[in-house]
């Protein structure tokens, strides 16, 4: 059997073409496997690029500036986001998005926060956390004013670690 | 009847099987069950405490699902703004619509425990132990394809629950190092649950899967038939008797997929599939909870860092699970049930200590600590990531060292008491998810 097996080891060696075919085989076989491969993931991986250049245009008009009271949050269904007013007359567009498990974060007017149903995770009106188990504060949407009119980038959704007085947006004429 | 047969020579049993196999007439066509079964089995096989037939009854289960699942798909449309409502036609309007969803959805739900209860049959008898390693670990990916089966299944209704639920689990992915946010983007088909993620799930669900369990299931039950048939301990007195198949084994098995043919049916008439308000992405409903079988993983969110509770202990558990196979062990204690009197002991003492220590950490957690607040500036993954786990890691130690100085085990019943560990921590984080949970997640009781 052993010698057997040297023969053939022998004979597979002054042959090297058919050692050479072989592996080139087997080098076929794999670079048609990773290409199978490949197709299926960008099959699956599917409308990446056409969604975001979709979105990527997608601005809301949330309202006139001066629509919003000082100390208020607004709601906008459509955009999925609050246009929160800070007291000094700020604007901050906060995604109605929990940082924890991703669920909608309703506002409680009493108690002047966020409350996520899901965890119980709270948030004040910048969006910073109150009570964990939310690990950062919420995402924010760039917004900005334009002939009066708040705008809001829904397509850019940006994530922070805290709450920074640059993250809000004054109307022109406030800060004249 | 069991008497009968043990009174009985072998020879005169052969010569049965012989006049059976030649005989065409009958109820069943023998050459066929032939290909699935052996000619003769032992004895000790047929013990109903041996594997309380849990492995044939997720197989009955499947079938009911694959066939229920079949007829529901001539209704079911996989569209956000129809599946709603087709889901209300087939309940409302359809000759045995509910019927046929109820059947469908107990059997999923019971699939899950009856696959779980398998799992552990497997474990408590060693059957795990050579030649088993492969079907050991072929199960547990059996076992997380039915989860993933269950999950994809839970989104199609399209209501809250299954709106909401599917979007905490996939937002768990995100705490996966490095590939979270791709594994999501993947699995949702965007960067929110949506009409992709719809298509996404209904794909998996009615072609992938069934594909995959189709493949796999074969592949298990072959390999037992490899390994000699179902485990029994070493020299028991009744392995060395055989019986015929036909009609021993074949009717028993007929039995207990009847009975639980007409449990499940007994329960699709009695209790109905749930069906919620239809999906709202602008309201999450109060408390928004993970399908049951996955509540372990929210209930573990609750208590430490995400990096841990997702990646870190999910980790774990699997080099585990594949040590307990791959490791040697000093005895083969295939076939009996937790390896001794003193394994037995050992469960038992491990089980009540797991479960008092989680029941104690959990209020402790919910009430009286909390990590973050009192060691602020310090990163949360080590606040309330690395050092609740050593915590428990060093509580752990502190038992298992314990216990080895009053029992001195040896590794089977180590490896035993590790894993009952882990067991009762799943099922108490279960119980306490599902029935212990209220408004907001916060503690309640339940009655």
């Amino acid at each position: 059997m052993s010698t057997f097996n040297k023969q053939n080891a022998q004979s597979e060696n002054s042959l090297p073409r058919r050692s050479f075919l072989k592996g080139l085989w087997i080098a076929l076989g794999i670079a048609a496997i990773c290409e199978f491969i490949a197709v299926v993931f960008t099959f699956i991986n599917r409308g990446r690029a056409g969604n975001n250049s979709e979105k990527e245009s997608a601005v809301i008009e949330a309202g006139r500036a001066d629509s919003f009271a000082p100390d208020s949050v607004t709601a906008n269904i459509q955009g999925r986001f609050y246009l929160c007013r800070m007291k000094d007359g700020g604007f901050l567009a906060l995604s109605s998005k929990c940082t924890h498990l991703g669920c909608t974060v309703p506002w409680d007017d009493t108690e002047r926060r966020f409350v996520c149903p899901c965890h119980g995770s709270s948030f004040d009106i910048t969006g910073t956390v109150i009570t964990s188990p939310a690990p950062r504060p919420l995402d924010i949407y760039p917004l900005y004013i334009e002939n009066n009119i708040v705008k809001v980038r829904i397509a850019e959704v940006k994530k922070r670690d805290s709450f920074l007085r640059d993250q809000l947006v004054y109307a022109k004429k406030e800060q004249i | 009847m069991t008497d009968g047969i043990i009174d009985t020579s072998i020879v005169t049993f052969a010569d049965k099987i012989e006049s059976n196999y030649s005989e065409s007439t009958g109820f069943m066509n023998k050459s066929l069950i032939f290909h699935f079964r052996p000619k003769t089995i032992k004895s000790k096989t047929l013990d109903f405490t041996l594997t309380f037939g849990l492995g044939g009854m997720a197989l009955v289960l499947v079938t009911l699902l694959f066939g229920t699942g079949l007829l529901l798909k001539f209704y079911y449309l996989p569209f956000p703004d129809r599946a709603y409502d087709s889901i209300l036609y087939l309940d409302k309007n359809v000759m045995f619509g509910l019927f046929i969803r109820n059947i469908h959805y107990w059997s999923a739900n019971i699939l899950v425990i009856v696959t779980f209860l398998h799992f552990l049959r497997v474990f408590f008898t060693s059957a795990f132990h050579p030649p088993r390693q492969l079907n050991w670990i072929i199960g547990i990916g059996l076992f997380l394809i039915i989860l993933v089966f269950n999950f994809t299944g839970y989104l199609l209704p399209w209501d809250q629950l299954s709106f909401w639920a599917v979007t905490i689990c996939t937002s768990m992915m995100e705490y996966i190092p490095w590939i979270g946010r791709w594994m999501q983007t993947m699995t949702r088909g965007g960067a929110e649950v949506g009409p992709s993620t719809l298509s996404i799930f209904y794909a998996a669900h009615t072609a992938l899967l069934p594909a995959l369990i189709i493949i796999l299931a074969p592949f298990h039950f072959w390999r037992i038939r490899k390994a000699g048939g179902v485990v029994v301990p070493e020299g028991d007195m009744k392995n060395d008797l055989k019986v015929p198949a036909i009609p021993d084994l074949i009717l028993r098995e007929l039995v207990t997929a009847l009975v639980l043919t007409a449990f499940i049916f007994i329960l699709s008439i009695l209790f109905n599939a749930p069906l919620g308000d239809p999906a709202n992405p602008g309201l999450s409903p109060n408390p928004t909870k993970a399908p049951w079988y996955f509540m372990s993983f929210q209930e573990t969110l609750l208590h430490i860092d995400p990096f841990f509770a997702v990646c870190v202990i999910p980790v774990i558990i699997a080099i585990g699970l594949i040590f307990t196979a791959y490791s040697k062990y000093p005895s083969n204690s295939g076939g009996i049930w937790f390896i001794s009197t003193r394994g037995r002991t050992l469960s038992i003492v491990s089980f009540t200590g797991t479960l008092l220590f989680c029941a104690v950490a959990i209020i402790v957690d919910e009430y009286f600590i909390d990590f973050a607040l009192l060691l602020p500036g310090i990163p949360q993954w080590i606040s309330n990531g690395l050092i609740p786990a050593t915590i428990v890691f060093m509580v752990f130690s502190a038992f298992y060292m314990v216990i080895g100085k009053l029992f001195s085990p040896d590794k089977n019943e180590k490896v035993q008491v590790v894993f009952v560990f882990f067991i009762t921590v799943l099922i108490s984080f279960t119980i306490t998810g599902v029935w212990f949970r209220g408004e907001g997640m916060a503690l309640i009781w339940p009655f």
